[in-house]
Parts: structure tokens; sequence; C-alpha cells
């Protein structure tokens, strides 16, 4: 076969396999946004109406409960795991250790972070049966924290090497400590930070598995740490094979809002890293 | 004098604190380990591991907890979608990172990333509205087969598309991380792009795109939601693709009401994270020791 022939055939291919993915692609965003905006057209009352008594039955009712869940559970766990993280990710660099432990160390993590997130619901809900407790809201922001953590700290050691070593060099020069010259090179690693965190809630705000075992799942409004909360992904979970179409619908617009929220963590990760670079472009260099 | 103090203080101060919460991840790591496999000794006192994996009777009323209709599922749903997207997303990130051009790339690459964050809830949506009725309406009258949608072969596609933003990125960043000398001396003795797309950047980026495949295996492996929602959840051995299945990460969720009740049944659930968390294990070392040693041998810098 002529070499020529052989580009060409394989530059077909290519052409085919990006076509492929990009319509599977749009096809999975463009059903959700279609199906979830028509309900959500129809009703707009849906995401701010608390669940009716018969909810799961067809009866009366929105999905305000899983979006507070949702809303109540990612963010304090967000905060959690990101200020160990940060820690973490510092203690991972060479000012703290050698680089050969810290590799090792990152192995673990790496680890953590390949486990399916049924595992973590599956390590908490045995401390739960061990405590005699059930699930409920604190017990899920604990998972959601431990399911995040390596997420974070993986993009935030990245972005932390990637610092160039002229900007510790010299704070260290000027007589700084390991923390203040941590400091100096967290600001510019600051838009990979930004990144890392919110790829980590975007884990917690679209996992169900781990949620399901933990966080109780009722269809009722979020009362307090010790009591059961719903979520977002488990209630889609849970209702998009429902006999009633009232409440499949409601999945279709969890599901919408779901998407929603992750483009809007996306380009928030996306400006924020722009914006933070205008300051540091350039300043180690 | 006093301030340098307070100064040096802080800094040791947050370094042991540092310390402290790393030491507490490991503390979790090593509590993970030992809580699955202690809790997973009631089922393994009765049964040996062997007939745990290798029985197909699972009917925990009985007592019978044979996982080989789960482990067979999930082995065919991973490496049916694995064999779905590898070929597919090492054929696009080739070209979007050789042939794209760049203005277009960048967006690209933006949507892919979005992709990777999607919920896996979603897509399981998504295939119960759109690939379940494709698989029974074209796919199964294509291959002469009656099917009713809630199949092996469906949840690989599903897998299959999760896998796709996984693989492309890492394949296309290490793609772009190559020095461009390396493509003009090739291009320059007369070779065609595809020629050099073979001979030297697959090996070259070699590392980067079978640590993606890697990675990409572990999300298909241990992804619940979206699998458990088109499998169909029967514990048999599945005589075709076609037929409904049920993987080892849906038995689990599958059996979530009951586990509290019986504690074998609670105990062999367990075993199987044991089992889950022993595979992940095995392939992230794997992964890490092939990386290392390709990227010792195929060094271009």
């Amino acid at each position: 076969m002529n070499k020529y022939v052989k580009e060409s055939i394989f530059k077909v291919l290519m052409v085919i396999s990006v076509f492929i993915v990009i319509a599977y692609l749009v096809m999975i965003v463009g059903i959700n946004v279609v199906k979830g905006g028509i309900v959500l057209i129809k009703n707009p009352a849906v995401v701010v109406t608390a669940p009716g008594p018969k909810y799961l039955l067809g009866g009366e009712g929105g999905i305000l409960h899983a979006i507070l869940g949702s809303i109540l559970m990612v963010v304090p766990s967000t905060c959690i795991s990101c200020a160990a993280s940060y820690l973490i990710a510092l203690f991972l660099q060479v000012d703290y250790i050698k680089n050969k432990l810290s590799n090792k160390l990152r192995v673990v993590f790496d680890v953590l972070w390949g486990i399916p997130s049924i595992i973590y619901g599956i390590f908490i809900l045995n401390i739960l049966i061990i405590t005699n407790r059930r699930g409920s809201l604190g017990a899920g922001i604990i998972t959601l924290a431990l399911l995040q953590m390596p997420v974070i700290v993986r993009y935030m050691d990245e972005a932390l090497n990637s610092v160039p070593n002229g900007i510790r060099e010299s704070a260290y020069s000027l007589g700084a400590t390991r923390l203040e010259t941590a400091i100096a090179a967290t600001k510019y690693a600051l838009p990979g930070i930004i990144a890392g965190v919110l790829m980590g809630m975007g884990r917690a705000m679209g996992d169900a598995a781990s949620v399901i075992f933990t966080s109780g799942a009722g269809n009722s409004m979020p009362k307090g740490l010790s009591k059961s909360a719903a979520s977002l992904p488990v209630l889609i979970f849970q209702q998009a094979n429902s006999f009633y179409p009232s409440v499949r619908e409601h999945a279709y617009a969890a599901s919408f809002v779901l998407i929603f929220i992750v483009i809007i963590l996306n380009t928030v990760s996306r400006l924020c890293s722009k914006h933070f670079q205008k300051f540091t472009l350039g300043s180690g260099k | 004098m006093r301030k340098q103090n307070t100064r040096g203080k802080l800094d040791k101060a947050i370094k042991c604190l540092m310390a402290i919460i790393v030491s507490e991840v490991f503390i979790f790591f090593a509590a993970l380990l030992v809580m699955l496999i202690q809790r997973s000794q009631l089922i393994l006192s009765r049964y040996t591991v062997w007939e745990l994996l290798f029985s197909s009777e699972w009917d925990p009323d009985k007592g019978l907890y044979g996982f080989l209709p789960a482990v067979t599922g999930t082995f065919f749903v991973t490496v049916l979608s694995l064999l779905i997207a590898i070929p597919i997303s090492i054929l696009s990130a080739v070209y979007i990172s050789e042939y794209m051009p760049s203005a277009v790339k960048s967006y690209f690459q933006a949507f892919i990333d979005v992709l990777a964050g999607i919920p896996s809830v979603v897509f399981g949506l998504c295939a119960l509205l759109v690939l379940m009725p494709f698989t029974r309406d074209v796919i199964g009258p294509l291959f002469g087969v009656k099917t009713t949608g809630m199949c092996v072969f469906t949840a690989a596609l599903v897998l299959a598309a999760m896998v796709f933003p996984v693989i492309i990125s890492i394949t296309v960043e290490s793609l772009g991380i190559l020095p461009v000398g390396l493509k003009e001396q090739f291009l320059s003795l007369g070779a065609t792009k595809w020629q050099l797309i073979e001979m030297v950047l697959f090996r070259a980026a070699g590392p980067g795109i079978i640590s993606g495949i890697i990675l990409g295996f572990g999300r298909a492996f241990g992804e619940t939601m979206a699998v458990v929602m088109v499998i169909g959840n029967k514990n048999i051995l599945i005589p075709s693709l076609f037929s409904p299945g049920q993987t080892l990460p849906g038995i689990i969720v599958g059996s979530f009401n009951e586990m509290m009740s019986v504690p074998e049944h609670q105990s062999a659930l367990i075993f199987i994270s044991l089992v889950l968390f022993i595979i992940v294990l095995f392939f992230n070392i794997l992964a890490n020791i092939i990386k290392n040693r390709l990227k010792s041998r195929w060094r271009y810098e």
C-alpha cells in the first residue's frame, strides 16, 4: 500500500472518530437539556417547591429538597477538603520532605482517586452501623469531603509543582520561612489550584454511589446535620425508572439542573484561571 | 529578633499540622483496608475465595453467594466498552492534536473538559432515554436478536462514552508536550503525517497514552450508577451480550435495602468491595510501574 493512500485512509478514520465523539457527547448533553428544558418551561416552579407527602407516587411537589441537599452537602465538604488538601499538597513539595518519599505518597493519592466511589460509601456506612447511627447530612458531608480530597490534592500538587524554581529561591534568599515561601508559590499556582477545587466540587456534586448509602436519601427537606438529606444525583437515580410520568419528569429536570451546575463550575474555573494568569505570567521568568 | 521567633514557630506549627493531616489520610487508607478485610471475615470463614468468585448461584435467602455472574458481567462490560473507546478516542485525540487548527482546538478541549465533569447519573439517564431504544430497535435487529435494550451491550456503550474524555484529554496532553523538533526532523525526511504519527509520536507519547488507557479502565471498571440504570440487574450468567446482566458494584447498590438485615449478606457485599479495592490498587500500581519504566526507556528531551 502506498504511504499516501494509507495517510488518507487514516485521515478519514480519524475524522470519523472525531465525529462519533462529538455526536455522542452532543447527544448526551442535548437530550438532557431538551428533556429537562421542556419540563422546566412547562412548570418552572418544580425547582423551588418542596416535595409533598405522596411525592414519589406522582403526588404534588418539586425537587427543592434535592437541590438544597446537594448544595448543603457539597459546599461544606468542599471547604473542609479544600483546607486539608492545601496543607497536604504543600507538604508534598520538596520544601518539607524528600522527593522520593513524596512520590510514594502521590501513588497513595492516585489509588484513592481511582477507588470506586461506592467503596467510600460502604466505608462510611460501616462506621455508621458500628456507631449505631443512621444516614444523615453530616455523614454525607464527610463522605463527599473524603471523596474529593484526592482529586483536589493531585491538582494542587501539579499546580504547585509547575511553579518556577526561581520564585521559591528568591523568597528563600530574602529570608522567608517555608510557610511564607509556600504562600508566594501559591499565588503563582492559583489558576491550577482553583481548577482543582472546582474539579473536586464537580465530582462531589455528581456522585450518587457514595451518598446513596450515607446521606439517608429520603424525600424530605434537609433539616439538620443529623437528619437525612436528599441530593440531585440520588434523586435522578431513584426516579429515572419510575412508573409515574411526573416523577420521571422531575428526574429530567434534576439532570438539567445538574448539567447546568457542572457547566457553570467549568466556566468559572476557566474564567478564574484566565483572570489570575494575568498576574502570574512572565513574573517567574 | 522576637518577630523572627514567632515566624519560625508558626512555620514549625504549620509543618506539624501538615504532617498530622497527611498521617490522617494514611490512617483513613489503612482503616479502609482493615475494615473491608475484617468485615468480610464472616463470609470468608464459611466459603473459600474460590467458591465465592467462581460459583454461579446467587441466592442470599438460601445462603448461596456466587459472584461468577457479576464477575463475568463486569469483565464483559469493561472490556467491550474499552474495545469501543480505545481506538476511537486515540484516533480522535491524534486528529485533535495534529490536524486541527489551534483556534478550534482550544474550544474542543474545553468541550472535552466539560464532558469529563458530567456526572455519571446523567450519562445513565441519557442511556435510558436514547441508547436503550437504540439497542432495542437498531442494533438488536441488525444482529438478529431480540432484546429489551436493558443489556450488557447498552451498558458498554454508555461506559465507552464516559471513557472518551479521560483517554482523549490525556493523549492530547502527552502528544502536546513532545518537542516540535522531533516532528520536523521526521517530516523533513519525506515521511507522511501518518508515518510520523505511527512511527514516532505513538512511541514518544506511549507512556502517556498507556496511563490514559489504564485510567479509562479504572473509570469504566468502578462505574456504578450509569451501569446499574441500564444493565437490567439480573444475576445470571449472561448467555449473550444482548441479555441483562449484573456487575460487581451493581450488586452492592441493588442489595442496599437488604444489606442491613442479614449479617452474612452484608459481609458478602463487603467482600465485593474488597475485591474491587484490590483490583483498583493492583492496576494503579501497575500503571505507575509501566509509566516509570516507559519514561526511562522512551525519553525525548
